[in-house]
């Protein structure tokens, strides 16, 4: 069906863009295809909305152009927290400490905070390079830790970073030839405002230079929409690459990987060092676009939302998790904002007409669609993890592991004969998929254990 | 023993302990908390006295962590919140039973005797209600399913939370009177120790839920069942432990007890709020992997240790910087000495 759900083979080496195009099971044209569309409605959306379509605009939720720029940088996070979740296995709950390295690192760079203005096109690679290491450095001390174990500490991470960007605003320091009197590295509370947007010194309709921040959402749209592209093409590279492949063996069985003579050290390091560059472009784009960043942006919920998106779509899917970043950020942005303006009155409404009931009509009184936002993503977590934990559009293997065959990581963490027999298991089902190498996607039902060819 | 050989054994932890005390006394000025509590004593006895009963309350949370952990080996996200709920159940009570701070002391106490076992009650039927539905489908699925669920699930609690009380922290009437009972004014006086009549509510709370919590798992079928459960599911299946029943008694015992606990703080803290879950769970979390999770003793000394910790941190340094602390330590411990400060012998678990 896709070039991602084919077994590994003569596919890997990179066929023409070409002939991948007359390829009828390929889907790059409807990527392009896609890819026109989104450019196309950015440009106009304006003027439609002004124009002769404006009553279908007001009546139905079409996502504005900064919508969209939301859903494509959450889709840039999505997809490097996938190498790190999906691709590796390592479940990493607390992915916006790198996110806070990539946009203070911009903020640093960029802004009248130090009096730095390094232009944001070699700005976004620093805020990439120093967000690869701060994954390596996060992800040194966790190697050891498996599961859950690994989770909370990523997840202690995710706690202790946006606390140092808010608390580094008054540095005392006295050692040595290092003298530092009430230093204000991060910005503190307040944040760091403003920052210098993109701007590219081409002179058009849209003024002398052309910047890329809210102020010109249609530049700013482009350029994100490129920054997912390319992550999406790196990401793809990385998936069919020796790396990709050897991530995909230790999420299966660490154990078995080592054997097989993968550095697990060396190679977990680079999914979290790859994992975390991505939120390098991220965190620079957001600072630069919004033009300002705050303490407050990094928390936990911020982890959390990414890794909905990533279970939404399928984690180890590339389009899986974008879709699942598209999907999450429209219905928070645009869907939810749009019911509410259906709901929020008559609920109000109700709420007036009521007879007084203590906390009820309170409540009623009160009641803001978008203010149950979490709720939202609670239901979708819970469900998707009794119903359809491979996701929407999940990878073939995942799918099988998780209906077909059995389920087979970690049946419980019990004792050593335990252990050893879901290995053993496991290492049955693994022979399974090999002699069975129709796996094919497009087979609806699940195939059930010893039903090969 | 004799002294010698485990001086022996313990040598190179001696050693280190001695460089730490030397490093503590060397630069005594420089560190913070050891500087002003070496200046003066008896505000240092109090901030610690205080630590020590916010420590219970984080104790009774943690232990909720630490009985489901060491059963299911699942972290259950929502226990937090659903220590939450019981501080916004208790609110609503008092609300609806109509007290305020002029209320006589008569009135108040019987509101909290019935109003304390029936937030433990609720709390305890949703947490069991939560595993019943949601956490057994699961349980053979992936550990990272579960606990990706158990994330979902505290959201869902978290809105209940803004269903109930509203989505900005709501304050209580001042309940517990703030008199010293022991210090000036009180029964005796001790130093410079003051302890408020609202301390010793935390202790006649939390200290004889603790005490028969131990009792239960340590001395009833039920909590032998527990154990054995906790030490091999399966083979306490064989063995004709109904499992399921011991799960869902325990997760009933981890929802009442964090019930307890939101009750304690809602009054304690006189506010409720729907975000208070997350903080205080991860803070008990921490609590309970410090301890090392699995172990009752270990999760009730964690939380009084970090209760103290926090307490201390408030007084000499800031309390913004109380998150790095707690995290730290949280990274820290589950780094280098994942099994906690009582490495859990599985005898000892439950």
């Amino acid at each position: 069906m896709t070039a991602q759900n084919m077994p590994s083979g003569g596919r890997l080496r990179m066929a023409g863009f070409r002939e991948r195009l007359a390829d009828p099971k390929s889907q790059v044209p409807i990527l392009v295809v896609l890819i026109v569309i989104a450019v196309l409605y950015a440009a106009f959306y304006n003027d439609l909305r002004q124009g002769v379509l404006r009553p279908i605009f007001e009546a139905l939720p079409f996502p504005s152009t900064n919508v969209l720029i939301v859903m494509c940088y959450y889709g840039i996070l999505a997809l490097g927290l996938n190498i790190v979740v999906g691709f590796a296995g390592l479940l990493d709950l607390g992915y916006v400490a790198f996110y806070v390295f990539g946009a203070y690192t911009t903020a640093f760079l960029a802004s009248p905070l130090h009096d730095l203005h390094v232009p944001w096109w070699i700005v976004v690679w620093v805020a990439v390079g120093i967000a690869a290491l701060a994954g390596v450095l996060l992800g040194a001390p966790t190697l050891r830790l498996r599961g859950d174990y690994l989770a909370i500490v990523t997840l202690g991470f995710g706690q202790i970073l946006p606390v140092l960007a808010r608390n580094l605003d008054n540095i005392n320091v006295d050692i040595g030839p290092i003298h530092l009197v009430d230093f204000n590295l991060t910005g503190g509370n307040i944040g760091v405002n403003p920052m210098d947007p993109p701007i590219l010194p081409i002179a058009g309709p849209w003024g002398d230079e052309l910047i890329f921040s809210n102020s010109n959402p249609v530049a700013a749209f482009y350029l994100v929409l490129v920054l997912l592209l390319l992550s999406f093409a790196i990401c793809v590279r990385l998936r069919d690459s020796r790396l990709g492949r050897a991530w995909m063996a230790i999420r299966e069985d660490e154990t078995a990987a080592a054997s097989m003579g993968i550095n697990t050290v060396s190679t977990k390091l680079l999914a979290f060092g790859l994992g975390a560059s991505f939120s390098g472009f991220t965190g620079a784009f957001f600072g630069a676009y919004s033009t300002a960043i705050f303490p407050e942006s990094f928390n936990f919920a911020v982890s959390i939302s990414i890794l909905i998106m990533i279970v939404l779509g399928g984690m180890g899917s590339l389009r899986g998790v974008v879709l699942g970043a598209f999907v999450i950020r429209y219905l928070s942005d645009a869907l939810l904002p749009y019911l509410g303006s259906f709901v929020d009155e008559p609920i109000r409404g109700l709420g007036n007409a009521l007879p007084d009931i203590p906390i009820l009509t309170q409540r009623l009184q009160e009641f803001h669609l978008t203010s149950y936002n979490f709720l939202l993503y609670g239901l979708i977590l819970i469900l998707m993890m009794l119903y359809r934990p491979e996701g929407l559009l999940p990878v073939a293997t995942r799918k099988a592991e998780l209906h077909g065959l059995g389920i087979s990581e970690e049946v419980s963490l019990g004792t050593s004969d335990e252990v050893a027999e879901a290995a053993t298991d496991e290492a049955a089902e693994l022979q399974e998929i090999d002699l069975d190498e129709g796996l094919e996607p497009t087979t609806g039902e699940p195939k059930q254990p010893g039903a090969g060819p | 023993m004799n002294l010698g050989a485990l001086l022996g054994r313990r040598r190179r932890q001696l050693v280190f302990l001695a460089v730490l005390v030397g490093i503590l006394i060397a630069f005594r000025p420089s560190i913070p908390i050891w500087g002003g509590c070496t200046d003066n004593l008896n505000v240092c006895l109090n901030v610690v006295s205080i630590g020590l009963f916010q420590g219970m309350i984080v104790a009774l949370i943690a232990i909720g962590y630490t009985l489901v952990y060491g059963i299911l080996q699942l972290i259950n996200f929502a226990n937090g919140d659903v220590f939450m709920l019981g501080s916004v159940i208790t609110l609503i009570g008092v609300e609806v039973a109509g007290l305020t701070s002029d209320s006589s002391a008569g009135s108040i106490l019987i509101v909290f005797a019935l109003l304390l076992p029936f937030t433990m009650v609720v709390t305890a039927l949703l947490n069991a209600s939560i595993e019943r539905v949601i956490y057994r489908p699961l349980r053979r699925a992936p550990t990272v399913a579960t606990l990706i669920a158990a994330i979902g699930m505290s959201f869902i609690l978290q809105n209940i939370g803004i269903l109930l009380n509203g989505p900005s922290p709501v304050s209580l009437p001042s309940l517990l009177p703030k008199d010293n009972v022991i210090g000036q004014g009180g029964l005796f006086e001790f130093g410079a120790l003051e302890i408020k009549t609202s301390h010793i509510f935390v202790v006649l709370v939390t200290l004889p839920l603790l005490i028969g919590l131990s009792w239960f798992v340590r001395s009833t079928r039920q909590g032998k069942a527990m154990r054995a459960t906790a030490q091999d599911r399966d083979a306490a299946g064989l063995m004709g432990i109904d499992v399921n029943r011991t799960i869902s008694l325990t997760f009933l015992i981890a929802g009442a007890l964090a019930g307890g606990a939101g009750l304690v703080v809602a009054l304690y803290n006189g506010q409720a709020w729907w975000f208070y879950g997350t903080p205080f769970g991860l803070l008990a979390f921490t609590a309970a992997v410090f301890g090392g999770i699995g172990n009752l003793a270990g999760a009730t000394l964690g939380g009084i240790v970090l209760g103290i910790l926090i307490s201390l941190n408030a007084y000499y340094i800031d309390t913004r910087w109380q998150d790095i602390i707690v995290f730290g330590i949280l990274v820290l411990v589950l780094v280098f000495r994942p099994t906690g400060l009582l490495a859990a012998k599985l005898s000892e678990r439950a």
